[in-house]
Parts: C-alpha cells; sequence; structure tokens
C-alpha cells in the first residue's frame, strides 16, 4: 500500500514553504528551499517506479470525505496524463530555485522561496485532483503566488502584468466555476447524488445544447491557460516582466494546466462537443502555430519572442489534443512535456544573460559566442530542441502531433509544417542576432561564461533532451493506456455523431445492401 | 538475405565518439590530438565499412546485413525502430562517404593548420560524419530523416563556421531555413505514406516492409508521397527552385565545400529518390517531374557558371548542375546510373573543391580567378590533380565522369525523355566549356595574382597533396567498374546495385554508341572553344560580354532568382509580420480589445500612460461585470 503517497506530495512543498518562513538567514533560506524542492522531486520519482504502465485508471488514489454535505470529497489520484507533468513540475521548481539562488533574486529571498514552493503546492494539487471541486481549488490556488512573483520580483511593467495575468485567468475560471455548479446541479437531477467526482461527472447525460454551453464555459478558461490564439495577449506581458524562475514555472508548467484541462476535463467530459469543435479548435490551433511563429519574429526582447514562441508550441499541443486519436493525443501530451523542458531552458538561459547585462533587447547583444562559448553551446542545444530537430525530444511529439493532424483532417498538418519552417526562422534569426556576427558592445566583451551553478541548472535540461529525444518508449508506453482510456468516449461520441448526421445514408442503402454489408461484421462477431 | 551485422554500428560510434572528444578534450588536449581524433575516426569508419562490405561482396546477390538499435517513437498504431542497414546500395554509399569523408578530413588537417578553432571545426566534421551514416544507413524513412535534418545542420554550422562575418551567419540560415522548407515536403510526404499504408492496417516505415506493401499505396498516393520527398530533395540537393542556399554555402571552410556541398550531403537527395524506387516506379508523373527538374537544373545551373569569376562559386553551380544529372538518371528509372554518377562526382568533385582549396590556400584567401593564372608550374601538384578531375567531369574517356555520364543520358533517352536527353548534351559541352575555362584562367596565360602574395606562393603540405593524388587515382578509374556493352566485365556496377534498386526497363532503343557520340562532340567542342577564348584569342570573351551585355548581366547574376525571392517572399512575409500581425492585429486590435475591454479605444500616443494607470479600473470594472453576470446566470439555471 501507498496510502498517503500523493498527499506527501502535494503537502511537502507547503510544509517547506512554512518552514522557511521560519528561517531569516539568506543561506539558510536557499539551502532549505532547494531541499524542500529536492523532497518532492525524489519523491515524483519514487511515485514513478511505483507507477503501473499498463493500467489506464487512477493509480495511488486517496478518496476521503471532505465537505459530505455537498458530496465534495478530498480525491486524488494519478494516471498516464498527469503522471510526466508532475515530474516536469517537480523538477523544474527544483532547477528554478537552483538558479534563483545564483544572484538572481537579491530581495526578499524567504518570501520568494516561500511562493515558489506554495506554487508548487497548487501545481501539484491541480494535476492529482479527481474531485472537479478540490481542483478548482488548486487551480485557484496557482494564482495567487505567480500574481506575488510576478509583481514582487518582476521587472518594468510587473503590476500591469501581475493584474493583466490574473484576471484574464479568472474570468476563464469563473466560467469555469459556473459550469462545474451546472454540471454538479445535472448530476443531482439525474443520479439524486451530490458529487464534485469526476468519474462520476462523466456519466451525467446532458442535453446537446447544455453539453455545447458548459463546454464552451471549460473551454474558454483553459484555452486561456494554454493560452489559444485569440485570448495570448496576457502572456507576452507576464513572462516578459517576470522574474525568471516565474517565467519558466509560467511557461514550463502552468500553461500545461490549460492543455490539461482540455484532456482531463473539456474533451472527456462532453466528447460529442469536442469531437464536433475539432474544426474549430484544429483552425485555432494553426492560427496559433503560425501567428505565434511570425509576432515571434519581429519581437525586440528576447522574453517576448519566447512568449510569442510558445503561443506557437501550444499551438502544435492544440492541434495534437483535437486530433483525438491516439497519435496525436501522446504526442500533444509529449509536446507539453518538451515546451516545459525547452522553454523553461530558454527562459533560464535568457535570464542567465540578464543577470549579466541587465538587458533583453536582442539589438545590444551580437558576436557573444567567442566571449562565452559554452553557455552559446547550451543555448544552441536549446534552440534546437526548441525547433524539433530529430534526435531531440521536440522531434518526437511534433511529429506525432502532425501525424495525428494529418489522420484527422489532412490541411490542417499541410499548414502545422509551415510552422516548423516558421520555428526554425525565428529561432535561428535570434541565435545569429545574438551569438554571430562582430561583438558591436564593449560592454559585451567583459561579460563571463557560465558558473558551475548555471552548468548544474542547465545539464539536466540538456540530459532530458537527448534521453527524451532517443527513448520516447517508457515515457509514451505509460502515457498511452490512459489516453486510450480517454479517447474510448470521444470515439463513442464520433461514432454517434456519424450515425446522427447521415441516417438518411443508412436509410437509402437498399436493404440487400445493407445486408451485404453487415455480412462480414456479423460473420466476425459470430466468430 | 539478411545476416545480423552487430559491427554495423561501429561505422556511427566512431564518428560520434570523435565529436564528444573534439567537443568536450579537444580545446584541452589541443591541436595535435584533434588532428590525430579527428580524421583517425573517419579512418576507422572507412576501415569498419569495409569490412562490411566485403562481407556483403561475400554473399549471393540482394544479400544485406543489419542490426536492430532499439525501438524509438511508439504511439497509438505507429511503430517506428532505430536500425541499420547495409544493403547494396547503402554500402556503396557508406564507401564513398566514409571513403572520401576520411582523405577530406585528412585535407582538413593541413587546411585548418593556423585556425584557433580546430576543435570545433573537427566536432562539426565529425557530426556531420555521424549524420551522413545515419541517413544512409537507416532501415527505415523516418531514421533518414534524423540524418537528413542533422546533415542539414551540421552544414548550417559549418557555413556560418566563420561566424564573426555576419554574413556568412546569414549564409548559414539561408541554408537551414531553405532546407526546412524541402524538409516540411519530406515530413508530408511520410505522412502520406503512413496515412495511406495505415488505411490497410499496415503501419510501418520500414523500408524492406514498405518494399513489400508498396502496391496497397495505390498511383495516387505513391504520386503525392513521391511529389512530397521530391521536395525535400530539391532542397537537400539544390535542385530548383530551392538550389539557392548551395552557391551561399561556398563561404564555409573549402572542405567543407568539398565533403558535404559537393560529395556527399547534397547528394542524400538521390539516394532517397533510389532508396525509395519501388515508390517512383509505381508514380510516373513523380518520376517525370524528377527528370524534368533534372534536367532543367543542370542546364540551367551550367549556364550561370560559364561567367562566374569567383572559382568556388563555378564549382557551386557545377554541383548543382551535376546533382541535376544525377536527377535526371533516377528520373529515367535508372536508379543504378544515378547513384554511378554520385559516386563518380563523389571522386571528381570532391577532387575540384579541395584542388580549389589548395589555390586558395596558397593564394593566401583569393577566389577571384580574375586575380589568378599561370599557376601551373607553382602548383604542379594541385594542376594535375585538377587537371585529371576536369577531364572527368568533361566527360573524356577514360575518365570516370565519361561512363557514368553517358550512362544517365542513354537512360534519359531510352526512357523516353528525348528532350531530357537533349538538355543533357548540351549541358555537357557548357559543363566542358565552363571547366575548361576554370582550368585555363587558374593555371595557364599570365599570371595576374598581386605581387605580394607572389612571393608567398606556394604548394600545400603533403598533408593537403596526399589525398588530392587519392582522388585524382579514384576519378580516372573509378568510372571503370561499369564498362558500357559486354566490354571486360561489363555493367558489373550496375548489376551490383539491380536487387537494390530495381532494374531500368527502357521504353526507347537507341543505338548506345549514337548518344555517346552526340555527347561527346558537345563536351569536344566546349573543351575547344574553352580553349579559343582564354588561350588562343583572350579577348574575345570581354568582346562577348560587351556586346551581350544583358544576357552576360543575367548569367551573371544568376537570373536575379535571389532578388526575385526577396521581393516575393522574404520582404513581404516580414513586412506582414511586423506590420500587420505584430503591430496592426496583436498590439492594437487584440491586446487592445482585451486592454480596453471593448470601453475604450486608445490612440497610440496614450498607450504607455493609460495602461499604467486607468486599466486596473477598467479590470476591475470589467471583472465585476463579469462576476455579476455568472452570479445571474447561476441564479437564473438553480430557478429554471
Amino acid at each position: 500500500m501507498n496510502g498517503g503517497l500523493l498527499t506527501a506530495l502535494i503537502f511537502l512543498p507547503l510544509i517547506g514553504a512554512l518552514f522557511i518562513l521560519m528561517q531569516s538567514e539568506e543561506r539558510a533560506i536557499w539551502n532549505s528551499a532547494f531541499i524542500f524542492s529536492l523532497l518532492p522531486l525524489a519523491l515524483s520519482f519514487y511515485v514513478l517506479a511505483e507507477f503501473n504502465p499498463h493500467v489506464a485508471e487512477y493509480q495511488l488514489a486517496e478518496q476521503y470525505d471532505w465537505i459530505p454535505a455537498f458530496g465534495i470529497t478530498y480525491h486524488i489520484g494519478i494516471d498516464g496524463i498527469s503522471l510526466f507533468l508532475v515530474l516536469l513540475t517537480t523538477i523544474l521548481i527544483t532547477l528554478s530555485l537552483l538558479y534563483s539562488g545564483g544572484g538572481d533574486i537579491e530581495e526578499r529571498p524567504r518570501e520568494f522561496c516561500f511562493f515558489m514552493l506554495v506554487l508548487e503546492t497548487g501545481l501539484l494539487g491541480a494535476l492529482l485532483s479527481v474531485d472537479l471541486f478540490l481542483f478548482y481549488i488548486f487551480w485557484e490556488v496557482m494564482l495567487i503566488p505567480m500574481y506575488f512573483l510576478i509583481g514582487m520580483w518582476g521587472h518594468g511593467r510587473k503590476i500591469y502584468a501581475a493584474i493583466k495575468f490574473v484576471l484574464f485567468t479568472a474570468v476563464g475560471s469563473l466560467l469555469m466555476l459556473v459550469a462545474i455548479l451546472y454540471l454538479v446541479y445535472s448530476a443531482h437531477e439525474h443520479f439524486n447524488r451530490t458529487s464534485f467526482d469526476l468519474p462520476l461527472l462523466y456519466q451525467v447525460p446532458l442535453t446537446v445544447t447544455e453539453g455545447r454551453w458548459l463546454f464552451a464555459a471549460f473551454a474558454l478558461a483553459f484555452a486561456i491557460k494554454v493560452p489559444m490564439w485569440p485570448v495570448h495577449t496576457w502572456l507576452p506581458d507576464a513572462h516578459t516582466n517576470a522574474p525568471t524562475a516565474g517565467s519558466v514555472i509560467l511557461a514550463g508548467v502552468m500553461l500545461k494546466m490549460g492543455t490539461y484541462g482540455f484532456l482531463r476535463f473539456a474533451v472527456p467530459l462532453f466528447p460529442t462537443v469536442a469531437v464536433e469543435a475539432i474544426p474549430l479548435f484544429m483552425a485555432l490551433a494553426i492560427i496559433g502555430i503560425i501567428y505565434g511563429a511570425l509576432v515571434a519574429m519581429m519581437q525586440p526582447d528576447l522574453k517576448r519572442l519566447i512568449a510569442y514562441s510558445s503561443v506557437s508550441h501550444m499551438g502544435f499541443v492544440m492541434l495534437g489534443i483535437f486530433a483525438l486519436n491516439p497519435e496525436g493525443v501522446d504526442g500533444a501530451i509529449y509536446q507539453m512535456l518538451n515546451h516545459g523542458v525547452s522553454t523553461g531552458g530558454l527562459f533560464l538561459l535568457v535570464g542567465m544573460l540578464y543577470m549579466r547585462r541587465h538587458t533583453r533587447e536582442i539589438s545590444e547583444f551580437g558576436g557573444l559566442w567567442k566571449r562565452v562559448p559554452v553557455y552559446a553551446a547550451v543555448f544552441m542545444v536549446v534552440m534546437l530542441s526548441s525547433i524539433g530537430l530529430p534526435g531531440l525530444n521536440g522531434f518526437v511529439g511534433e511529429f506525432l502531433i502532425m501525424l495525428g493532424a494529418f489522420l484527422r483532417i489532412r490541411l490542417a498538418a499541410v499548414f502545422a509544417v509551415v510552422g516548423v519552417i516558421l520555428g526554425a526562422l525565428y529561432m535561428l534569426w535570434t541565435y545569429e542576432r545574438v551569438m554571430f556576427g562582430p561583438i558591436t558592445r564593449a560592454v559585451n566583451e567583459t561579460i563571463g561564461d557560465l558558473t558551475g551553478r548555471e552548468i548544474a541548472v542547465m545539464a539536466p535540461v540538456i540530459a532530458l533532451m537527448l534521453f527524451m529525444g532517443l527513448f520516447p518508449r517508457p515515457l509514451i508506453s505509460r502515457i498511452e493506456p490512459s489516453v486510450t482510456a480517454m479517447l474510448a468516449r470521444a470515439n463513442v461520441a464520433q461514432a454517434r455523431l456519424e450515425l446522427e448526421r447521415q441516417p438518411n445514408r443508412l436509410a437509402a442503402l437498399s436493404p440487400a445492401r445493407q445486408i451485404s454489408n453487415r455480412k462480414p461484421e456479423m460473420a466476425a462477431a459470430a466468430r | 538475405m539478411t545476416v545480423e551485422f552487430p559491427a554495423l554500428a561501429l561505422i556511427l560510434l566512431f564518428p560520434a565518439l570523435g565529436v564528444l572528444f573534439n567537443l568536450f578534450l579537444g580545446p584541452r588536449y589541443g591541436r595535435g590530438a584533434v588532428n590525430v581524433v579527428g580524421p583517425g575516426v573517419v579512418f576507422v569508419a572507412f576501415g569498419v565499412a569495409t569490412w562490411a562490405f566485403l562481407t556483403l561482396l561475400a554473399m549471393p546477390p540482394g544479400g544485406a546485413l543489419a542490426v536492430h538499435l532499439w525501438g524509438w517513437i511508439e504511439a497509438g498504431r505507429f511503430h517506428t525502430e532505430l536500425g541499420l542497414r547495409l544493403d547494396a546500395l547503402s554500402g556503396v554509399m557508406v564507401m564513398i562517404v566514409t571513403g572520401v569523408g576520411a582523405l577530406i578530413h585528412l585535407y582538413s588537417v593541413g587546411y585548418m593548420a593556423h585556425d584557433e578553432d580546430f576543435a570545433r571545426f573537427f566536432t562539426y566534421m565529425n557530426l556531420f560524419a555521424f549524420s551522413m551514416l545515419i541517413l544512409i544507413l537507416a532501415d527505415n524513412l523516418l531514421m533518414m530523416f534524423v540524418g537528413w535534418e542533422g546533415v542539414g545542420l551540421c552544414s548550417y554550422l559549418l557555413i556560418a563556421f566563420w561566424y564573426t562575418n555576419p554574413q556568412f551567419a546569414y549564409n548559414g540560415r539561408k541554408a537551414f531555413v531553405v532546407n526546412r522548407i524541402g524538409d516540411a515536403g519530406f515530413l508530408l510526404g511520410i505522412f502520406t505514406i503512413v496515412a495511406t499504408l495505415g488505411a490497410h492496417d499496415v503501419w510501418t516505415l520500414d523500408f524492406v516492409e514498405l518494399r513489400q506493401h508498396a502496391a496497397l499505396l495505390g498511383g495516387a498516393a505513391a504520386t503525392a508521397a513521391g511529389f512530397l520527398l521530391f521536395i525535400g530533395a530539391t532542397g537537400k540537393s539544390a535542385q530548383i527552385p530551392l538550389y539557392v542556399w548551395l552557391p551561399d554555402a561556398m563561404v564555409g571552410p573549402t572542405p567543407v565545400s568539398a565533403l558535404i556541398h559537393a560529395a556527399t550531403m547534397v547528394t542524400a537527395g538521390v539516394y532517397m529518390i533510389a532508396r525509395l524506387g519501388f515508390i517512383y516506379t509505381m508514380a510516373p508523373a513523380a518520376l517525370g517531374l524528377v527528370a524534368t527538374i533534372g534536367g532543367l537544373t543542370a542546364l540551367f545551373a551550367a549556364t550561370i557558371a560559364l561567367v562566374q569569376p569567383d572559382i568556388k562559386k563555378v564549382l557551386a553551380y557545377s554541383t548543382i548542375s551535376q546533382l541535376g544529372y544525377m536527377f535526371l538518371g533516377v528520373g529515367s528509372g535508372a536508379y543504378a546510373s544515378g547513384i554511378f554518377h554520385l559516386m563518380t562526382h563523389a571522386f571528381f568533385k570532391g577532387l575540384l573543391f579541395l584542388c580549389a582549396g589548395s589555390v586558395i590556400h596558397a593564394l593566401g584567401g583569393e577566389q577571384d580567378m580574375n586575380k589568378m593564372g599561370g599557376l601551373r608550374r607553382k602548383l604542379p601538384i594541385t594542376f594535375w590533380t585538377m587537371f585529371i578531375a576536369t577531364l572527368a567531369i568533361a566527360a573524356v574517356p577514360p575518365f570516370s565522369g565519361y561512363f557514368s555520364k553517358d550512362l544517365i543520358l542513354e537512360a534519359a533517352y531510352d526512357s523516353g525523355h528525348s528532350w531530357l536527353w537533349f538538355l543533357g548534351v548540351i549541358t555537357a559541352g557548357l559543363t566542358s566549356f565552363y571547366m575548361f575555362r576554370l582550368i585555363f584562367m587558374t593555371f595557364f596565360g599570365e599570371s595576374r595574382v598581386d605581387s605580394e602574395k607572389e612571393h608567398h606562393l606556394h604548394e600545400s603540405p603533403a598533408v593537403m597533396a596526399i589525398p588530392l593524388i587519392v582522388l585524382a587515382i579514384l576519378a580516372t578509374v573509378g568510372g571503370w567498374v561499369n564498362l558500357p556493352g559486354g566490354l571486360l566485365w561489363g555493367n558489373a556496377f550496375v548489376r551490383f546495385l539491380t536487387p537494390a534498386v530495381g532494374a531500368f526497363k527502357p521504353i526507347v532503343e537507341a543505338s548506345p554508341t549514337s548518344l555517346s557520340l552526340a555527347a561527346s562532340i558537345a563536351s569536344a567542342l566546349g573543351i575547344a572553344l574553352a580553349y579559343l577564348f582564354y588561350l588562343r584569342l583572350p579577348g574575345v570573351p570581354m568582346l562577348l560580354a560587351w556586346r551581350l551585355k544583358d544576357l552576360y548581366n543575367l548569367l551573371l547574376n544568376k537570373y536575379y532568382i535571389d532578388q526575385l525571392y526577396n521581393f516575393i517572399v522574404t520582404r513581404p512575409l516580414f513586412w506582414v509580420s511586423d506590420n500587420v500581425l505584430n503591430r496592426a492585429i496583436d498590439s492594437f486590435v487584440i491586446d487592445g480589445a482585451a486592454d480596453g475591454a471593448g470601453l475604450a479605444v486608445r490612440t497610440s500616443g496614450q498607450i504607455a500612460r493609460r495602461a499604467e494607470t486607468g486599466n486596473v479600473q477598467h479590470y476591475a470594472f470589467v471583472y465585476l461585470l463579469g462576476a455579476l453576470g455568472i452570479v445571474a446566470y447561476y441564479l437564473f439555471l438553480v430557478t429554471h
């Protein structure tokens, strides 16, 4: 029995956060924060070891009554969809703390570490919740530490960015709350039982109109978080003005809450609507891919550029999800991990540059390779991962997503490969302007190469890129059973839709034809 | 018959080890160690490849060696493995790449002797060898794509090797992005194959299995896949319309031009089509397109090469032109003939570039042929080896190019593309002309070398001269593996390849002798004309350039294709991205709508001030409205 394993995973960071509040010496703060991020990291690897790769359902689940009057339970569990996102979270929090202790955060380190660890609890809780109410609590909890991280340790228009971030998310979440309440209300009508438990809510029969409205509410909340075009404009501001660690977690994990929401809630709760919405969401995803890439290309600020590249990359994830076939969805989940690793890596690298030069303007750089060859080499690998070079992680995700999209709607993949071309264009151009050419500013003559701590931060990132690029099987084989189970709901819905859409065609077939069509199936069934 | 041969993995392993050594330890252990390890690993790979190739030769025709590495991507129904396979086709390719590659690595030791970045150079070169060998030895299409993009990366890194020059960096990026356009086609080709076979519940990209199930593709899907994959080939192998990156790639160190942009990487497209010949054979339209593009590119690039003053630019356009021949060969369905020319071209074009490098090296970086001349006495080894290579490319018997070019032209005619055959013959004449123009301008006549450079003129050291001599021998005898008709061992090379790539089925039967004669006459005319223009009557070219000024400028400026692409693609793309998407739509419309929440349309001058002060209130107001709306809606639901 592993009772309490996931609970421990969720709340260890919170305990660490409280512990840090009692510290006053700066070194002790950073050390204890780092150790308290290592504990959940170790625990998440233990969860990975305990995880049964052949099971589609929730594992290591725990369920206790919480607010029985409303049927709210403390129900948590882990499956293939959330497993590696949990690992991504624990890894990136640890790396971010390791990085931030190296001089990036100089003011109020205690509060900073406190919020980082609270954020980790929020993220892990949201990923592991099976009860919708519990999920919603964690979903909202995530916002508060991120608000403070941007608002207190950010740069530039940090207050504006922080408020914009919270308000965008809050508008979506409020709609989602209404949808959750309505769903629970319908469940009560139907089963005569009040419950926020996800497996039960999957069973609620809804009319077409109800389904559409509820899906819309969920989808909007998650689309803002992803962010999908055209509700993405909070992202560049939040990213640009956030401290490095904030950008890493925001891009690396928090955006995935949106796509995770689609996979966990919006699609399996309303599979019929999701199938109907395929063309719409694929179109929006493609617009995001191409639009994000083209706008990224024109950004003069490195962080803003990466932010828009996230719009493009997350468009790929959405494209894979709405391919609604195992290739596309596996690829989408894989791409969520890839994006976390590669964009997290890019933000860390830009942070390192910012620490040295206190600017992120691309035009301030040029010719850096000569001064910082190790930094340039690491940046090169991370960039190649980001543009999906085969052999590194990004390719596996992009390939499966585009294959899935091609199997669903061929034209979608044709547009998506344009995004692959543009991705290479803007990333290489950026790299060229920063690293190649002569050194144009005297200040760049004296900047130093990576420190030991920075190498320690980037080494795991590079190792993950190589491992995930060469050995995707151990990951995908654990992801897939849960994806297949989730898709089974969508497949049933799709089959029903196709029948409904073409009743005439079925009727128009002559009886003889129908029988001849059925014959092989019946024979197969009889066998 | 396929035999398990784990040592195949060593062919990849050694260059990989070279990469790691040169990257991490090279700077520490210094030039001596790098000079041994960098070329050494490729020589060892060549040794292992030879062992494997001899093993293959000992097997009955149609045999192959294989090793399975590990399962790679498996998702849903799709799965693909990482595995290596050496059959006659990949065997020939591996021998070329490791053999010519090892020689060029050796040459680089001398060429890069004064460059402080030697460790980085050999890191990239070894990485290239590694990627190229993946491309060749891959037993499935997706793994081939891994190598395909990997060599593209190395090409980018090596073109931009002297990165402090912004133009070089730009040319590197141009190569990568143009190749990515091709790669997009390659990917869509893969998807087409997977989806079409998947509809028959066959999920594979393994070459052997693909060949077994190729019939399931049907004509339409085979044509689509063939067309899309060929887009990839036009990028990697620099054919119309994606050839524009290759001439600019010449800014890389010359050994790079020899290895990557002449002998090996750029031929990957030809190899890919030969590898997938069973798909192209089912798709006559796609195959016809390959032949047509090949024939047109051959002629088109040759005309540009006629007037270029830069020695490497001439060779670059010559490479594009010769690659066109190879596509003409495979596009005629004579896959073995394309590979044959690929091989001889690797010898003589690799050699031509190395000789050009030797000249440039001797002249301290000078590439303009107007500032050369009379070099044959000062650089005898370079001159004689380059002269041999020129005889080979000009298809003078018995040098290697004669046999391979003849075979292609014959195939073009026999497959019914008589007009492409005609283009090929014209191109043969142009080829002889521009190559002998190069030889005459560089090595004959009066010296036009700057006087201070004249003093430093020196023949290259042995480490550079030996590869020249070995390649000169290969450029001479390389064609003898496939003699026409029943002469001695006859067409042994084609017979060896046939089990792997399929036999050529002619539609038209023509007399090979008369076809060969036509090409030889064209070739001889080209040589004679070059002799006349550049040795006997040196005033004529200038006169012609003056009288036919428009034509001359058109050729000199490469038909203004770069400018055209810039005008219709690059500039509009950036303009739309910046002004329409970035400024108008993103900043103004979408973000403006969000900021103002539909309450205020702000004028651009006020953005900064208003954003800091007014917006928080707007947001609070909208938030309140939203919350009220939600509560109202919920109340409505409950009471309803």
